[in-house]
């Protein structure tokens, strides 16, 4: 394996854009476009303040940065360098702006979630949606890209609106079940919403294309409850991770659970556990400068290799605060493959960002704050 | 001097003895005291007195009293006062010792019922004893009760509190998400309000603006349409169609799903009552067999017709179906508890040493099922494959039905003409036989006749010349005739046989015989006709000849 130079990004965002041509980075308020096999810069935009956000459009032709700070957008295109938009949103403030499914829209959250604008670039017509609510996860696209789904509070009551993403027509309106919606989220055939509610209650709702509610789950009551949510790519299952440990699989047919994984602290019936074993070389601080860390082999002083441990295996157990909300156990991170043989969690406060599946569905990549690892898996074997 | 001892023994009867028991002496003394008198006068008489003075003078002086008399004494008189006195300290002893007597009486008495009353006293403690022993071990088994209970109690309130301590960390850290969210709301709160007073003063307020170069196109190349009722109304459609197609999909997919697993459940049915029509055949033998199996390939005749015909759709068909493989688990399962049963009693019977030996055979037992079973499996299976391939190559229900019936009455024509020809063949075989004994009896009677009618002939052509015996020919005469009849007979008979040997058509064999036999003895008629002329004797031997051989009879008369 090779390793390219370092380069410089500011607030983690490097992005390669949707068709796998090039890569952007934001380095404080520039935005570099590279071509993602040569590395080469093709293109340096500057922006007016520190970038907050930066994201790709779907069909890879525009970049939109956004500066909540001052509450600009920007949007670069490719094809085009010298074209320039500028959305301002004045004194209303941003909180967040991200494309629509087509890459011709950009929708910005104000301050305070006062209300959703929806820009258009072919038109330079401006729509508002008033009342979004301000959730974990409030706003979802389909996977087609033709349904936005919109949760919204009115009257201390929770709504979800489905706007058709051609012309942002209200397609349909609806009350929700929830007492206080924290999520939604379409599933990959864009044919069911699931809707749950915040940590207070276990409560997963259900509901068709059209609005109407198809099923509500609930495993327990009173304990904290749901976590992380996710669908199985084929839309048959849909994996709930919950402050319990535990993760329930529903099925799509009857939306009654046909499985239940636990994570307990001694693993005693899985096939094989690998552990990292790390080996750290003796350095001491005074060593790590930046020259040093320019030389590559330095940077992988510190080597770990994965053994397998022999069951049962003790799984160091890190106690979290009880007394603090939101508390670092459950869980929190949910991943099927991409064939719904394999589902990938993450229990714990253990130090992994994310867990993403390769499409051909047979490795998997953990990213953590400073390491990421790439699991592999052979014919007959399963990860922990 | 020992006067008492003797004294005593003759006149009193009892042996007293020095020093012995006084009271007992007194006792006894006393009753001849109220009694008799004649003892008393018997121990002093007038000639011993002094003896008995001695003798009293030493029981006094032993008893501690003043004697009455000394050696010393000169006269031989008794001094009254001091008999007197010794008199009186006798009878103040006796009273003494009475009173002792009553005391010790009383004594005794008290102490006797002291005795009875201590023994009442103890049998009454004892039970009273008794009675608190149970007492206290019923009180020991309240208390282990009440401990238990107390047990109890504690892991009850152990668990309650446990629960209760769940509940409250729930509750603590519902309240901790609670507050932490109120201090949010309230912090986004305070900000609304900094903006909003913010906004208020500062009079400038920055407008929303967007700009753009140019616009740039739609993302798929289109014309942005007007927001009009027909849009909305396509939208919805298109709305309904992707939910439409998604509910036709899963539908498909139910669809094709449940027909795997009716065919499945199916199979597993044919599974089951094939191992049960195994199980019976081995019980019962083989004459159930041959029924069995016909019964049961009418059974399954009629299920393989069943399935195709009343589709996937009747609720009827698919609980018939359930129905069906519910009985026949119900069946396997009773036949496998059976031969659980059996097994467990077998071992049982065999005892621990031949534990081994029934299960090694059980295997190979069971081994030997499966083959048979699997053996049974692919026979219903190609039996399946034929009836469905047949099935689907008949177009008409009605034609295959009268296919069916033109086999069977080809069948039933071809068993009957079977059974004929088989009749006809042992008839054959019979006449056979009997054709090859006649044969040869007609060989051997040939063989005499043709001596004689040797001898015949020599006689004849000696009779002929001068010298010959007329008697010896008519002797001779009707062997030879009827040897010579015989010998055609058996000639044209022989014939025959060999040349309905070789045809296999004995239905006109038995007609060319008659035929041939008029034929062959044509000749011989005048031969017949011209003997009886000549020799009379021979007319009875002739008649005998017609007896014996009516077809000649028959033969000669047309």
């Amino acid at each position: 394996m090779n390793f390219s130079e370092v380069f410089k990004q500011s607030n983690q965002l490097c992005k390669v854009s949707p068709d796998g041509k090039y890569l952007a980075t934001c380095v404080q308020y520039r935005l570099v476009i590279r071509d993602v096999n040569t590395l080469q810069i093709l293109n340096l935009y500057t922006c007016l303040d520190q970038i907050s956000h930066m994201e790709w459009s779907s069909d890879s032709l525009f970049i939109l940065c956004a500066m909540y700070k001052r509450a600009l957008v920007q949007v670069w295109s490719l094809e085009q360098p010298d074209w320039h938009c500028k959305i301002d949103e004045g004194s209303i403030g941003l909180v967040s702006s991200r494309w629509s499914p087509d890459g011709r829209h950009i929708l910005n959250t104000t301050e305070f979630h006062l209300r959703i604008t929806v820009w258009s670039l072919c038109t330079k017509a401006v729509s508002y949606i008033k009342y979004p609510k301000a959730c974990q996860k409030g706003l979802d696209f389909s996977r087609d890209g033709c349904y936005m789904a919109l949760a919204e509070r009115r009257d201390c009551k929770d709504y979800v609106s489905i706007f058709v993403c051609d012309d942002w027509h209200l397609l349909r309106h609806f009350e929700t079940e929830t007492q206080d919606l924290s999520g939604l989220e379409w599933s990959p055939n864009g044919c069911v919403l699931a809707v749950w509610e915040s940590c207070l209650e276990y409560k997963m709702s259900l509901y068709s294309l059209d609005g109407r509610l198809l099923s509500t789950y609930s495993a327990y009551e009173w304990s904290l409850g749901i976590k992380s949510v996710s669908w199985s790519p084929s839309s048959q299952f849909l994996a709930i991770g919950s402050f319990d440990e535990k993760v329930r699989i529903l099925n799509h047919i009857t939306w009654k659970k046909i499985a239940q994984f636990e994570h307990p602290a001694i693993i005693d019936n899985t096939k094989t556990v690998y552990k990292e074993i790390e080996k750290r070389p003796a350095v001491s601080s005074d060593e790590m400068s930046l020259h040093d860390i320019t030389v590559a082999s330095s940077l992988f002083s510190t080597q770990s290799k994965y053994d397998i441990s022999p069951l049962p295996v003790q799984i160091p157990v890190v106690k979290p605060d009880p007394d603090r909300a939101n508390p670092k156990i459950g869980v929190s991170a949910l991943a099927f493959s991409s064939d719904s043989r394999y589902i990938a969690t993450k229990n714990g406060g253990f130090q992994v960002h994310s867990l993403n599946w390769h499409c051909s569905g047979d490795s998997l990549i953990l990213i953590g704050k400073d390491q990421l690892c790439l699991c592999y898996m052979d014919a007959d074997q399963n990860n922990e | 001097m020992m006067p008492e001892s003797s004294l005593v023994k003759d006149h009193y009867g009892i042996s007293v003895k020095c020093g012995a028991p006084l009271l007992r002496h007194f006792n006894q003394s006393s009753l001849p005291l109220h009694g008799n008198t004649n003892a008393q006068s018997a121990f002093c008489t007038q000639q011993n007195v002094p003896e008995c003075l001695s003798h009293i003078n030493q029981e006094v002086s032993s008893l501690g009293l003043r004697t009455i008399w000394t050696e010393l004494d000169e006269s031989s008189d008794l001094n009254v006062v001091t008999v007197l006195n010794c008199m009186h300290d006798l009878i103040q002893l006796h009273r003494r010792s009475l009173r002792t007597l009553e005391n010790m009486e009383v004594e005794q008495l008290k102490s006797s019922s002291k005795l009875d009353y201590l023994q009442l006293s103890t049998t009454r403690l004892k039970e009273q004893l008794e009675c608190s022993k149970r007492e206290n071990t019923g009180l020991l088994e309240r208390e282990r009760q009440l401990q238990q209970k107390v047990k109890s109690l504690q892991n009850c309130l152990k668990n309650e509190k446990e629960e209760m301590q769940k509940l409250q960390n729930m509750i603590a850290s519902r309240a901790t998400q609670y507050n932490h969210d109120m201090k949010r709301k309230e912090r986004d709160l305070n900000k609304l309000k900094e903006r909003l007073s913010q906004l208020l003063v500062d009079k400038k307020e920055r407008k929303q603006a967007i700009d753009v170069l140019n616009n740039i196109g739609r993302a798929d190349g289109k014309r942005s349409v007007w927001k009009t009722e027909k849009t909305e109304a396509k939208h919805e459609g298109e709305m309904y169609k992707t939910l439409l197609s998604d509910y036709d999909a899963r539908q498909r997919d139910l669809v094709l799903e449940n027909a795997e697993l009716r065919r499945v459940l199916h199979q597993v049915k044919n599974d089951m009552v094939s191992l049960l029509r195994l199980k019976k055949l081995t019980q019962k033998g083989v004459q159930n067999e041959r029924d069995g199996t016909q019964a049961n390939s009418e059974e399954e005749q009629e299920e393989e017709g069943f399935e195709p015909g009343k589709e996937l759709f009747s609720v009827h068909a698919s609980e018939k179906l359930t129905n069906s493989i519910r009985l026949q688990w119900r069946r396997l399962k009773s036949h496998v508890e059976q031969l659980d049963s059996q097994v467990s009693l077998a071992q049982v019977n065999a005892g621990k040493s031949s534990e081994t030996t029934p299960r090694e055979t059980q295997e190979e037992e069971v081994d030997k099922l499966k083959l048979e079973i699997q053996e049974y499996k692919d026979l219903i299976q190609t039996q399946q494959h034929l009836l469905q391939h047949q099935l689907s190559s008949s177009c008409d229900e009605i034609t295959s039905l009268r296919n069916d019936g033109y086999m069977l009455q080809e069948k039933e024509r071809l068993r009957g003409e079977w059974k004929t020809l088989e009749g006809q063949r042992s008839i054959f075989e019979r006449e056979r036989k009997n054709f090859t004994e006649a044969a040869i009896r007609l060989s051997h009677e040939r063989k005499a006749f043709e001596e004689d009618r040797a001898t015949w002939l020599k006689h004849q052509f000696l009779s002929l010349s001068p010298c010959g015996d007329p008697k010896k020919l008519m002797l001779s005469n009707p062997t030879g005739e009827t040897e010579l009849n015989l010998q055609l007979t058996q000639e044209k008979l022989s014939e025959f046989l060999s040349d309905s040997a070789s045809t296999p058509k004995y239905r006109s064999s038995s007609s060319l015989s008659t035929v041939d036999l008029h034929h062959a003895l044509h000749a011989t008629p005048e031969n017949l006709l011209i003997k009886p002329k000549v020799k009379t004797t021979n007319t009875e031997e002739s008649r005998n000849l017609w007896e014996d051989f009516p077809i000649l009879q028959e033969l000669s008369e047309p």
